[in-house]
This record gives structure tokens, C-alpha cells and sequence, in this order.
């Protein structure tokens, strides 16, 4: 009597493992990156097609839609809003632009009470540093190779 | 039509996000780091450029996009200026962006306080 009671009990907990294991979720966690991360680059295009009609030059329009964005992005961070959508939508909330400005706004918000030059001013780069690094310095590699490309042309 | 391509095309992008942060113990930061660094790498050897032309936002908004803005830049003043166009090239193009997250997000983080979890 004791054993089995054991053994359903153990059951009982392997299939609440099961269930709230991430991977069961998995076909919902890519729907939902997948809708709200496209959702999230239809307002992007909305705002390059509003500027495009204004009369900026494509080639210029990047600018405009990145600060759009990025401060769509800070803003509702600031509200409490994004982290709210990041909860549900995952890497679709993460991998746009507004993502950025996220993982800005979020650290440099929570470890303000360390002051505003070590607490806002160095947390905010806790995730856009790395970004910053690691971007950069791919392209000064990549102009070095073009360049040295070039000279054998 | 824009809005179809730019929903499909940057949806995609996160979703290969979100498959990689499920399937493999990346974290977001790292996603951010090689999904940047992807960009720089893809827009240099220029596969992102049609990725772009396609689905315009849908391939400038994810942080690819921000990797080929860099990488596209770079190789424009390298043509114009030479050697030092390496160093010149990357921020010129994605100043914007650069500029608007430092400004805007430490506006916003003075502004807001963070919200008590629930």
C-alpha cells in the first residue's frame, strides 16, 4: 500500500514536470516571438513608410525609423509595458531594435539607487555593451579584410 | 503589402530567436551579441542585402539589421576613404540608433521607476 502510494506520487510528479517543463510550451513560445516580433516591425515599417512620404530620402530613412523605435522601446519600458510583452512573446520582444533600448532602460531603472554615474550610467550598458563590442569590432574587421581585398584587385 | 513582408520576414528572424533560446541554453544577452554579430557577418558578405530589400523593416528593426547597418557602412567609407573608413564606417551609419538608446534610455530610466514585480 505504502509503495504504491509512493510510486503514483512519483508519477504525479514526473507528469507536473512534464508539464511545466519549457519545451511542452515551445510551439506557443515560437508562435508568440514569431507574431509579436513581426508585429513589432510592422509598426517599424509604418513609421519608414510615414517618413518615406515626409519626403526623406531611403537611404536616410534607417535613422528616423531607429530612433522611432528605439525610443518606442525605452518608453515602454520605462511604463512597465515591455516587460509585460517580453514575458509573453520571448525572443520576439528581444531580437527588434525596441529589445535594445530595452535591456538599456531595465538595468539602468533598477540599479539606479547605486547613483547615477555607477548605478544608471555604467548599468545601462550591461547587455548593450557587449552588443556594442562585439558588433563594432566585426566591422572593423570586416572593413579591414574589404580593404585589404581591394588592394589586390 | 510592405506590412505582410515586414510582419513575415522580421517575424521569422525572432523566431529563430526564440528556437535558438529554447533548444539551446543561450540567454538573450548572448542572442543579442551573435544575432548583431550575425548581421555584420551576413551583411558583409552580402546575403542580408536581399533579406533587406525584401522585407525592408522586417530585416532593418531585428537586431540583424543593426549588424548589416554596420557592416554596410563600413564597406561604403572604406570605398570613399580608405583604410580608416574601417573605424568611421560603423557608427556613422548606426549613430542614430546609438545615439537615440544612450539618450533616450537614460532619459527614461531617470523618468520611470521599475515596477514592482508581480
Amino acid at each position: 500500500m505504502e509503495h504504491t502510494n509512493e510510486e503514483r506520487l512519483k508519477k504525479e510528479f514526473q507528469d507536473m514536470v512534464k508539464k511545466n517543463a519549457p519545451s511542452s510550451n515551445f510551439l506557443k513560445d515560437c508562435l508568440a516571438a514569431f507574431v509579436v516580433g513581426g508585429f513589432i516591425c510592422v509598426i517599424g515599417q509604418f513609421v519608414m513608410n510615414f517618413f518615406l512620404g515626409l519626403g526623406v530620402p531611403k537611404e536616410d530613412v534607417g535613422y528616423y525609423v531607429a530612433t522611432i523605435m528605439v525610443f518606442l522601446g525605452a518608453f515602454l519600458t520605462g511604463l512597465g509595458v515591455y516587460d509585460n510583452i517580453g514575458k509573453f512573446a520571448g525572443a520576439g520582444s528581444i531580437v527588434p531594435i525596441t529589445g535594445f533600448s530595452n535591456s538599456i532602460v531595465a538595468p539602468a531603472m533598477e540599479f539606479k539607487r547605486e547613483g547615477f554615474v555607477f548605478g544608471v550610467g555604467a548599468k545601462m550598458f550591461v547587455i548593450a555593451g557587449p552588443v556594442l563590442v562585439y558588433g563594432i569590432s566585426s566591422s572593423v574587421i570586416v572593413g579591414i579584410i574589404y580593404y585589404i581585398i581591394n588592394l589586390f584587385k | 503589402m510592405d506590412y505582410l513582408r515586414a510582419f513575415i520576414v522580421g517575424g521569422t528572424i525572432c523566431l529563430i530567436g526564440q528556437i535558438l533560446m529554447d533548444k539551446t541554453s543561450l540567454t538573450p544577452a548572448r542572442i543579442l551579441v551573435s544575432f548583431v554579430t550575425a548581421g555584420v557577418i551576413l551583411g558583409a558578405i552580402g546575403i542580408y542585402e536581399p533579406i533587406v530589400e525584401y522585407g525592408k523593416a522586417g530585416a532593418t528593426v531585428p537586431l540583424p539589421g543593426f549588424g548589416y547597418s554596420l557592416a554596410k557602412g563600413t564597406i561604403k567609407e572604406v570605398e570613399k576613404y580608405g583604410l580608416i573608413g574601417a573605424f568611421t564606417g560603423g557608427i556613422k551609419a548606426t549613430s542614430a540608433g546609438i545615439a537615440a538608446a544612450i539618450f533616450f534610455g537614460y532619459i527614461m530610466a531617470i523618468i520611470f521607476n521599475p515596477k514592482a514585480k508581480s
